[in-house]
């Protein structure tokens, strides 16, 4: 039994079978098999074989007489794909050493080809390349079938992979996906987005876990804890299985909730929002007893569209969210992505630093056809509710005046065309970088109302990409520093009486709904599935101990400290969801 | 030019050394002409550099021994056909320097 700790990306306890998604791009873990899986390991290591050659005969057919060099390389790999002793090697590899079939071909090749590397003739020691190259195909059979299984899964599993790309991940079929576990990814990956919006418990940032994984063993995931556990003794699985049954009993009685407004004890009223992804998250922040949409994400329209996406398509996308909620606010977040992930983008400038490049309002500022279209469809909406357009990685004063600048733009080319919008639509900006929460008076003076994205705060004041999962544990939004940021958002934006809401992860994370409470906050937007649970904490508190627990938080100087008195706290307030 | 030639279980054996006069050695596109060659033939075919014997029906075991120009290899074959394979060998080694189109000895670097 193996405990691995990650990042918690979507809730739900998972316990099934693993199935591994290794990437050719990636090494290959080493991962042991038990002997009765011999028999299937070489037949998989055959048909890699086989299937690469009837590959390469076709490629060899295709060349012409005047591409015969090319022929000729293809014609040295078939022989080396047909040499028995070459597969012998492998099989007896995997017979030997009791890897996977993907493994004893890996390290076989590479073996031979490092042989051919430290030889002295030139000619003979670039040969490794070839070898590098039959790995390659050779591996591409394997995980393309592995692929092809993945589609047609007939019982349940748990998906193991270095990192998996939101298309593949939208694939999933649920009723056999139980659970995703994966090295790379952060909470904000796509994979975790798409995770928690199909209902599959996830964790990412698992340290090196695809090479702890045997194939076929039990995995349990807890999307809760952030935890996965390999191999799991009985006594744990049973554990689990209690665990589970109580979490969604927990469910049903925060189900109960979900009409009863999201005040403390002591009378204070909360609005509870929720942040979306895809339009067809409305109905579950309505089902869920959500007020509203605090933050409507729009990058979707650009991913999943093979070119850009057009107004109508921004329309469409947003009309639908914003009738579900007819007087209640949805706030249109304006793409926020960087040059790197936009696939319509033609010239795509190779940036060493994406994270502190050309992305999100910056790059929109930038391509100014394509953010009039989002405005001119945000404004057209305006008309069907309380439509709200939030600006996000605001980093100064100057990028707030020129994105309004271009909203007046698009608002008067409205105008002209005699289409209907809401002139007084509300303007807000995300605070997520230091800069603009330092300066963050300047600003509330001019917009009106902040959504505090932790996020991306965190990780611009604590310098940590959570997506490295070395680290990964510095990231905390319990840290002094990015608490200090917070209180001056909150004092500014109290101050100039301007909206104010906390939008990031912090938002959903029960142990922090206190703290933020005690600090001024009275709106939050979430992840749909967590309102019945933030609104259970906040019907179980009063603001007054709120404002004593942050009171107390302040004296603290250290984010270990902070930390454990808030859980502690916490608990006692809500055992069952802890 | 056969310095070995005796039965061993009723099956002949015909052992020759051969030298690679090539400029290249025993690159990709040679060994791959002498493996091709090695497999028409019925008899087992056995290449040596002195270290090891490798199977010469295997290209990947003849790369390995990585033989460059002037390297000695001997040849052994064993079985039926052995006489015809190693003749036929000795032939795309030394006379074709692994060329088939080529005629023999045009190369004009018999040594």
């Amino acid at each position: 039994m193996e405990i691995r700790k990650g990042i918690a990306v979507s809730p739900g306890i998972a316990i099934a079978r693993s199935m591994v998604i290794d990437s050719k791009d990636h090494r290959i873990p080493r991962r042991s098999i038990m002997a009765s899986q011999c028999a299937k390991e070489v037949k998989r290591v055959r048909e890699a074989f086989s299937g690469a050659i009837a590959e390469l005969t076709a490629l060899e057919a295709a060349k012409s007489i005047e591409e015969s060099k090319i022929k000729d390389i293809f014609a040295v790999h078939l022989r080396f794909l047909r040499d028995k002793s070459l597969r012998k090697r492998i099989t007896d590899y995997v017979r030997d050493e009791l890897t996977t079939a993907e493994y004893a071909l890996s390290v076989t090749l590479r073996e031979i080809a490092s042989h051919f590397a430290r030889m002295d003739d030139p000619y003979i020691s670039e040969r490794a390349a070839d070898f590098y190259d039959m790995e390659k195909r050779l591996l591409t059979q394997l995980l393309g079938k592995v692929r092809e299984d993945v589609e047609h899964l007939t019982s349940e599993v748990v998906i193991v992979a270095h990192d998996l790309s939101p298309t593949q991940t939208a694939s999933f079929n649920k009723t056999f996906v139980k659970g995703i576990a994966t090295e790379a990814g952060g909470r904000t990956s796509h994979t975790a987005i798409v995770a928690r919006s199909l209902g599959i418990p996830a964790v990412v940032a698992l340290e090196e876990v695809t090479l702890t994984v045997t194939a076929d063993s039990t995995v349990i995931v807890d999307g809760n804890r952030g935890m996965v556990i390999i191999d799991p003794n009985e006594e744990t699985v049973k554990e689990y299985q209690r665990y589970a049954s109580e979490l969604s009993q927990f469910e049903h009685r925060l189900y109960v909730i979900k009409d009863e407004p999201a005040v403390t004890r002591d009378g204070v009223n909360i609005t509870l929002l929720g942040n979306i992804e895809f339009d067809d998250e409305a109905e579950m922040v309505k089902e869920r007893g959500g007020d509203g949409i605090g933050l409507y994400r729009t990058e979707f329209l650009y991913l999943y569209n093979d070119s850009e996406p057009t107004e109508q398509d921004h329309y469409e996308a947003y009309a639908h969210a914003v009738r579900t909620f007819e007087s209640q606010p949805v706030v249109i977040r304006t793409m926020d992505m960087g040059a790197d992930k936009y696939p319509q983008s033609g010239r795509r400038p190779v940036e060493s630093n994406p994270v502190l490049g050309l992305r999100s309002i910056r790059f929109c500022l930038q391509n100014l056809t394509m953010f009039k279209n989002q405005l001119r469809a945000i404004l057209r909406v305006s008309v069907l509710g309380d439509v709200r357009i939030i600006f996000p990685l605001i980093s100064n004063l100057q990028e707030l005046r020129q994105a309004k600048m271009i909203l007046r733009d698009v608002m008067e080319d409205l105008d002209e065309s005699g289409i209907g919008y809401n002139p007084d639509v509300p303007v807000g900006i995300m605070i997520e970088t230091p800069s603009a929460a330092l300066t963050a008076s300047l600003l509330a003076g001019e917009c009106d109302f902040f959504s505090i994205g932790t996020n991306d705060l965190i990780q611009y004041t604590l310098a940590v990409d959570r997506a490295n999962e070395h680290v990964s544990t510095l990231y905390s939004a319990a840290d002094p520093a990015v608490l200090s940021l917070l209180r001056n958002v909150i004092h500014d934006a109290n101050k100039a009486k301007i909206g104010l809401s906390v939008c990031g992860e912090v938002a959903s994370d029960p142990e922090f709904i206190m703290l933020i409470l005690g600090m001024g906050v009275r709106t939050l937007s979430l992840a749909p599935p967590m309102i019945p649970e933030i609104k259970q904490v906040i019907r179980s508190v009063t603001l007054k101990e709120c404002n004593q627990l942050a009171r107390k938080v302040a004296t603290m100087d250290s984010q270990r400290q902070i930390k454990n008195y808030l859980r502690d706290v916490a608990i006692k307030i809500l055992p069952e969801a802890f | 030019m056969f310095f070995g030639e005796k039965a061993v279980l009723s099956e002949p054996v015909y052992e020759i050394e051969v030298e690679i006069k090539n400029a290249d050695g025993l690159h990709m596109r040679p060994a791959m002409r002498f493996v091709d060659l090695a497999g028409t033939f019925v008899c087992d075919i056995e290449v040596s550099n002195d270290d090891t014997y490798v199977d010469g029906k295997s290209i990947m075991q003849m790369t390995m021994l990585a033989a460059t120009r002037g390297t000695r290899l001997k040849v052994k074959a064993r079985g039926p056909d052995a006489q015809e394979a190693i003749k036929a060998l000795q032939e795309l080694v030394e006379e074709k320097l692994f060329d088939d189109s080529a005629a023999a000895g045009s190369g004009g670097q018999k040594a």
